[in-house]
């Protein structure tokens, strides 16, 4: 196939809206935790644009993309090698390598929700990126990658359901398990330092989730402009229903809730965006608030501390947006995709179960392994001093609100 | 009547607050303050500036109570604030003259004593 203009140039556009994805996130999670902690919660997201960035250049994109088996690729692009100009589809394959990073980049970000406030930046760090080469490229050759054995067994996810957001949250509740509450969880309430920074990263997500999921048309086709539709009716659908829950249970729609709403509404649609209808967009919106909306409110009354709710919004809101991807599919509306139960076609429902299942299991096995490895040389969590003091000066030596009273410069970064 | 000043760490509020609660000790009065002490100053980087951080943000506490109150509320305080580290803070209790409550115009013990409390 030959290189076309117009699906380059949407995907230059879509590649840096994913890109922003990332640091959005970051704003979305840091506004949710408490002042001492807020700069080392956004250099959680910040950090993986850096190392799972370049971990994906150097190794995961030939893991993820390679021609070798059913369950992971090959090494033909190992640091790079053989990614040139020539066409990938109908954009270049360095295009299609960056636009496929982005993706590895905010799913390892993702997965910091359910530690922050009390993991060390380190071995985070260490995870993260080991994380994204050993469980995020597979499970993502699996899928799109060629000859993965789930697409090959037809299993439908056109942005990413599975891949990232199913994928981020088993390895979230294995993290939140193995690392720990912290300290003060249940103990004491721990309130939101910054709201607006979370409606602002929810904003910031949806507008960067076209790139995630009209892009994943990998053209400026109809699918992509059906993807980008279904992108934002589904969404309104959950603010809808999230605000009407929120009324009913405390008579007040709150702004965190409309935030996460949001993204809920954005994950579950992210499996189904090329592949449904924009009138069953609109009802997988509607129906995907539900189980997420009060996963979250039962979660908070267990010992689970999935501090910013990775597991609520992405597990559930991933789990029911694959299962009802299986159920809304039309081929009338992608001839790519497949018939659902809905057209009759009630297999394809098992299909996605299949494809939910495996990632699960293999995501939250394999996480546990990365942490009990990384667990053998340093230990995961700040001590109990410096999570009390806050990871924002025990692990970065700032604060985000420094007022500088009685601080005294120091030259040379002498301490005497 | 003395009144107790507490200087603390602010991660220890919470716990001390609920400690206090817990001995019954119901009306204080907390600011944030900034201090010195003896504790190791906080280094911090900004780009190519380190500076010292000379001041610790710190919580006080100021609590009005009858003679045979001192005690509890000190004990809870010091239980619930210690780590072990330098930089807990200090706990200063001090004679007082007078105290009135403004709604009533009660004095003295009576005005230190929760509302629905005897005051003997």
């Amino acid at each position: 196939m030959a290189i076309n203009g117009s699906d380059t140039a949407w995907l230059l556009v879509s590649t840096a809206l994913v890109l922003m994805m990332t640091p959005a996130l970051g704003f979305f999670y840091g506004g949710m935790v408490r002042a001492k902690n807020a700069l080392n919660t956004l250099m959680m997201s910040f950090s993986a644009l850096g190392f799972v960035g370049l971990a994906w250049a150097l190794f995961g994109y030939s893991v993820a993309f390679g021609h070798a088996s059913p369950l992971c690729g090959g090494g033909e692009y190992v640091f790079l090698r053989g990614v040139g100009l020539e066409a990938q589809g109908t954009i270049p394959h360095v295009l299609f390598f960056a636009y496929q990073g982005t993706f590895a980049i905010i799913t390892a970000a993702l997965i910091s929700g359910a530690i922050v406030e009390r993991m060390r930046f380190g071995p985070y760090v260490a995870f993260i990126t080991l994380w994204s080469l050993i469980v995020y490229a597979p499970v993502a050759h699996w899928v799109w990658g060629n000859g993965g054995w789930l697409s090959k067994l037809g299993a439908l996810d056109f942005a990413g359901g599975t891949v990232v957001h199913i994928n981020a949250a088993a390895a979230a509740l294995v993290c939140a398990v193995v690392v720990g509450s912290r300290k003060d969880y249940a103990r004491q309430a721990m309130l939101p330092q910054n709201v607006p920074f979370t409606l602002l990263g929810a904003g910031l997500l949806w507008m960067g989730w076209f790139g995630f999921n009209a892009g994943s048309a990998l053209a400026a086709n109809q699918t992509a402009a059906l993807a980008f539709t279904n992108t934002m009716l589904a969404p309104t659908a959950t603010l809808v229903v999230w605000t009407m829950l929120d009324l009913v249970r405390n008579s007040k729609a709150t702004a965190v809730g409309a935030a996460t709403g949001i993204v809920v509404g954005l994950v579950a649609v992210t499996p189904a965006a090329g592949f449904i209808s924009p009138r069953a967009a609109i009802v997988l919106g509607f129906v995907a608030a539900f189980p997420s909306y009060f996963a979250l409110l039962y979660r908070a009354r267990t010992r689970l501390d999935d501090s910013l709710d990775v597991v609520a919004a992405h597990g559930v809101g991933g789990v029911v947006g694959a299962l009802m991807t299986g159920i809304l599919a039309r081929k009338s509306w992608n001839a790519a995709g497949a018939d659902g139960a809905m057209a009759g076609h009630w297999s394809q429902l098992g299909v996605q179960a299949i494809a939910i299942a495996a990632t699960l299991l293999y995501s939250g096995a394999l996480t546990f392994v990365i942490l009990k490895a990384i667990a053998l040389v340093t230990s995961l969590r700040a001590t109990v001093r410096e999570e009390g003091l806050g990871l924002d000066f025990s692990q970065h030596g700032e604060e985000a609100y420094s007022r500088g009273e009685g601080a005294i410069l120091l030259l040379d970064g002498r301490t005497d | 009547m003395k009144l107790v000043v507490a200087v603390i760490r602010p991660e220890s509020l919470n716990a001390v607050l609920e400690a206090l609660f817990r001995t019954n000790v119901a009306g204080l009065t907390i600011s944030r303050v900034q201090g010195h002490g003896g504790e190791i100053e906080r280094v911090e980087t900004y780009r190519g500036t380190t500076v010292k951080m000379e001041l610790t943000e710190k919580v006080r506490l100021d609590i009005g109570v009858s003679n045979h109150f001192v005690e509890p509320t000190v004990n809870a305080i010091m239980a619930a604030a210690r780590t072990g580290d330098v930089g807990d803070g200090k706990i200063f209790v001090l004679p007082v003259e007078r105290v009135y409550r403004i709604r009533t115009g009660e004095e003295d013990r009576a005005a230190v004593t929760p509302v629905g409390v005897p005051s003997d």
